[in-house]
């Protein structure tokens, strides 16, 4: 057994800041808007983190795949405790299409590559919503999957997975290795403090390029057009029942 | 007892649960306090007010801090700062020595905290880099057109700007500081400068022969009732042999230096204005690029210091950067800035320009003012001053960019043979470097703020605003500032407000939601944000003093000049009465609440790394 955890971390728009769809509606201004990881990535982060510090796991490799700037992203996982990076080199017209498709092919080879016990994800990222990324990969490595996790446990016969599903809460054992994905109650992050950035800066994220894990980055789907959602029309206040009929009526609602 | 106030999830009788418990427990508290209309509600919770050592819910904590040691730690990534950064390992490079020169942001990249108009007079970034073209300084709209008007309601009477004038800009460049922060932080880190965003300093470190050794970043994980959480971890100490402080215009470690140092007893008191702003995507038929608009007058009344700028930015789209700037030494405690701002976009001048665009970005930062009379001493054991925070602005020419970069440089220049020096001449432990201080003296910077430095000051008359004019004509333009007498300022800015019942609230326009709007819609443009359950930053020396005098008396002003909304008087939840709110969250870090509370009881201190606004080319 390796004892190696797989982790990624997406780069998104910080979810505070307030988007602008750009003029000729192709994407969302990113150009200098601020960035930080994906919240759901943080809480994946922190669960490899903490069972290298329980000794369940021997070694958390953060993987993220983007343009330069995801460095910095692997580099706050570092300083969060992981142990070394790897940045999947994407940018330009590819990084634009990159979706959960190719980062799950991705993620797969690299799995098969580094011999991955556990591969830990964010259910979804804040920027897509796409939710999509750790099921896809389970399936193309043929791996359990644990996804929405609120509660990981690692037992001799495999991992106990308490999920969080519309009707409440599903436990679920299943085999490693596996792929489990981070729902928000699953921890709460611990911070990337000054300390632990200045010793990330010396631990080691290696350089791939997707061609080198045989990975075809063409995407399935064209992006046709994005529209800010439509203005929120402003309601009206009616003082009797008779006023609403009537105002109903003229709106050609009844 | 307790049960009513937990749902089942609460009881979980696990460690956690029982912390939970207990945090949730002193959580009710609070608000049982609050709601009394007998004692004053605890709307502080932050251990530079409730120290934690006599805390019990500390006892036990590690407080121990990581230490490291650095030749030169720098206090905030603005122009002064990353100047002088840059400037450090220039020198470095040029005399081949090994220098460690750390910097500290509390921005969560570079730029994020930057705000203004602006307009910018090279110089200073010429002596920085003489080839700022071919590195590609975003310096990309060099001024075309000048416009100044006096605005009254409906019209405009435009002056004209004579060469020689302080507003007069040829040569001068457009740009969006915040871009040009960020460039200015590649061009450091591409020298060896460490950059840290996302950190902020929040207390300076002394030797025991009182010199500065440093400074320690922000504690994280501290809850919003000032408990421990379980993600806590003490901030981390820089140390080094001088530590430059560069946190733009009333910063809140120099507030502290000001004191211990007793650094302002020889300069008046530093006066201030805010300056709110807004970036428009506007209908390309108006745009013409690299025109440059100002105005004085109305909104406000002639003894009302303020006025507004228009900037057509040349990058590529129909960018426009604008705003309005409204001296603190306000008296009328009905004044909103913000409320001046919404309604001047619409006179037809300005209006014009905007019909048929869109508001992509708002924020709002405090300037200063108080020019030469007010620079305190720049220097003392282990540190210097430089930059906004002792306040460099050349006000009439609304400049601070330059003299800031140029503080740097002149710091970086005086130090760097103190820091390298092989024995240490000093008699403190950390570095004392008055040859800053003299270089800055006898540098253009002093020169060119010894003659403007009776312009504001000069506003200070019957005729007001029109005074002003009248007397920057006569003794700026031709005798170009040469006259034997400095002029005082008024004092204090937060002591010129006048009771509310000796004044006239002001009737402002609804925001209509195309041109002017709202203050909710606006701060969510700033993209600022903070982590919500810790401390509130916004600190109160007496909880008691909002409502006994800031509303008894003057209305609550800090519902008005805050640009964030962080301020609400609200009702109590029972009883009768009114309590203070305070929306931290909200914060746009202006720092207009600490200059401009007529109590003087808001102590803003920095809250955690990170936080903040996120302006994008602000």
């Amino acid at each position: 057994m390796s004892g190696r955890v797989l982790v990624g971390v997406k780069r998104v728009i910080d979810y505070a800041v307030k988007i602008r769809v750009k003029p000729d509606h192709s994407g969302v201004v990113t150009d200098g808007v601020k960035h930080s990881m994906n919240p759901f990535c943080e809480i994946a982060v922190e669960e490899a983190v903490k069972l290298k510090e329980k000794k369940l796991m021997k070694e958390v490799v953060v993987v993220s795949c983007g343009p330069q700037q995801s460095q910095e992203t692997i580099r706050t996982a570092l300083a969060m405790g992981a142990d070394r990076g790897i940045h999947v080199e994407v940018s330009g017209k590819d990084y634009e299409t990159l979706g959960p498709l190719q980062v799950s092919k991705i993620l797969a080879a690299l799995a098969k590559k580094e011999d991955a016990q556990l591969i830990i994800l964010g259910k979804q990222a804040i920027d897509d919503d796409c939710n999509q990324t750790g099921q896809m990969t389970a399936a193309l490595l043929d791996w359990p999957q644990g996804t929405f996790a609120s509660e990981v446990s690692l037992e001799k016969d495999g991992i106990k997975v308490v999920r969080e599903i519309d009707g409440g809460l599903e436990t679920i054992k299943i085999s490693t290795p596996a792929v489990l994905t981070a729902d928000l109650r699953l921890n709460t992050p611990r911070y990337a403090t000054l300390p632990n950035i200045m010793k990330a800066k010396k631990k080691k994220i290696a350089n791939v390029k997707p061609a080198d894990l045989g990975v075809d980055l063409t995407s399935r789907l064209e992006v046709l057009r994005v529209d800010e959602p439509p203005q929120r029309q402003a309601g009206m206040k009616v003082e009797t029942v008779d006023d609403l009929v009537s105002k109903l009526k003229d709106a050609g609602k009844v | 007892f307790l049960v009513p106030l937990f749902s089942g999830r609460e009881a979980e009788t696990t460690q956690r649960g029982f912390e939970h418990i207990r945090r949730m427990k002193s959580q009710r508290m609070i608000t049982r306090r609050t709601c009394s209309s007998v004692t004053a509600p605890r709307i502080t919770t932050h251990y530079t007010i409730r120290p934690r050592d006599k805390d019990p819910r500390w006892e036990g904590v590690e407080m121990e801090r990581f230490a490291d040691q650095a030749d030169v730690v720098i206090v905030g990534g603005g122009p002064a700062g990353l100047s002088a950064a840059i400037r450090l390992k220039q020198l470095a490079n040029e005399h081949q020595k090994e220098l460690r020169v750390c910097l500290v942001e509390k921005a969560p990249q570079m730029g994020a905290h930057t705000l203004s108009g602006a307009c910018l007079e090279p110089s200073a970034l010429t002596e920085l880099f003489p080839d700022w073209k071919e590195r590609g300084a975003p310096l990309n709209t060099p001024v075309t057109e000048d416009v100044f008007n006096i605005f009254t309601k409906n019209h405009r009477i435009p002056v004209p700007i004579l060469p020689g004038l302080p507003m007069q800009n040829h040569g001068n460049y457009l740009v969006r500081l915040g871009n040009f922060v960020r460039w200015l932080g590649e061009q450091a880190e591409e020298l060896g400068v460490e950059l840290y965003p996302g950190y902020a300093a929040a207390e300076v470190l002394f030797h025991e022969d009182g010199s500065v050794k440093g400074v320690a970043t922000n504690d994280v994980g501290i809850a919003k009732d000032g408990s421990p959480k379980d993600v806590f971890e003490r901030g981390m100490e820089l140390h080094a042999k001088v530590t430059l402080f560069g946190e733009g215009c009333h910063g809140h470690l120099a507030k502290q230096l000001y004191k211990q140092f007793n650094l302002r007893e020889n300069c008046e008191p530093q006066t201030y204005a805010i300056g709110l702003k807004e970036l428009w995507m506007i209908d390309e038929k108006k745009w013409k690029p690299g025109r440059t608009e100002h105005s004085v007058g109305w909104p406000l009344d002639r003894h009302t210091y303020g006025g507004s700028f228009l900037y057509h930015l040349n990058e590529g789209e129909p960018l426009v950067a604008l705003g309005f700037v409204v001296g603190l030494d306000y008296t009328n405690p009905y004044l909103s800035p913000f409320r001046e701002f919404q309604r001047w976009k619409h006179h037809p001048f300005v209006a014009a320009t905007l019909e048929g665009g869109q508001r992509i970005a708002y924020g709002a930062r405090a300037l200063n003012e108080g020019g030469f009379q007010s620079i305190p001493k720049l220097t003392f054991p282990g540190g210097l001053l430089i930059g906004c925070s002792p306040g460099f602005m050349n006000v009439p020419k609304i400049k601070g960019t330059h003299t800031a970069m140029k503080s740097g440089i002149l710091a970086a220049e005086a130090i760097f043979p103190k820091v390298t020096a092989e024995e240490a001449d000093s008699e403190t432990a950390g570095l004392h470097v008055p040859e800053y201080a003299e270089s800055l003296k006898s540098s253009w910077v002093w020169k060119e703020l010894h003659s403007v430095r009776n312009i504001r000051p000069s506003f200070h008359n019957p005729l007001g605003l029109y005074g002003g004019m009248i007397y920057t004509g006569i003794f700026y333009w031709i005798l170009r500032g040469k006259e034997p007498w400095t002029l005082k300022h008024r004092g204090l800015d937060a002591h010129q407000l006048k009771p509310a019942k000796e004044c006239t609230p002001i009737e402002y326009p609804k925001p209509d939601g195309k041109i002017s709007f709202d203050l909710l819609s606006s701060v969510a443009l700033s993209g600022t944000n903070h982590e919500g359950d810790q401390p509130p930053h916004l600190t109160l020396k007496d909880d008691s003093v909002p409502v006994a005098r800031n509303l008894a008396v003057y209305d609550g002003p800090e519902q008005r000049f805050c640009p964030a909304g962080v301020y609400e008087y609200v009702p109590v939840e029972t009883g009768d009465g009114m309590r203070l709110q305070i929306n931290a969250q909200n914060c746009v870090h202006c720092k207009t609440c600490d200059i401009k509370d007529p109590s003087q009881n808001i102590n803003w201190v920095v809250p955690e790394g990170g936080g903040g606004p996120a302006y994008n080319g602000m």
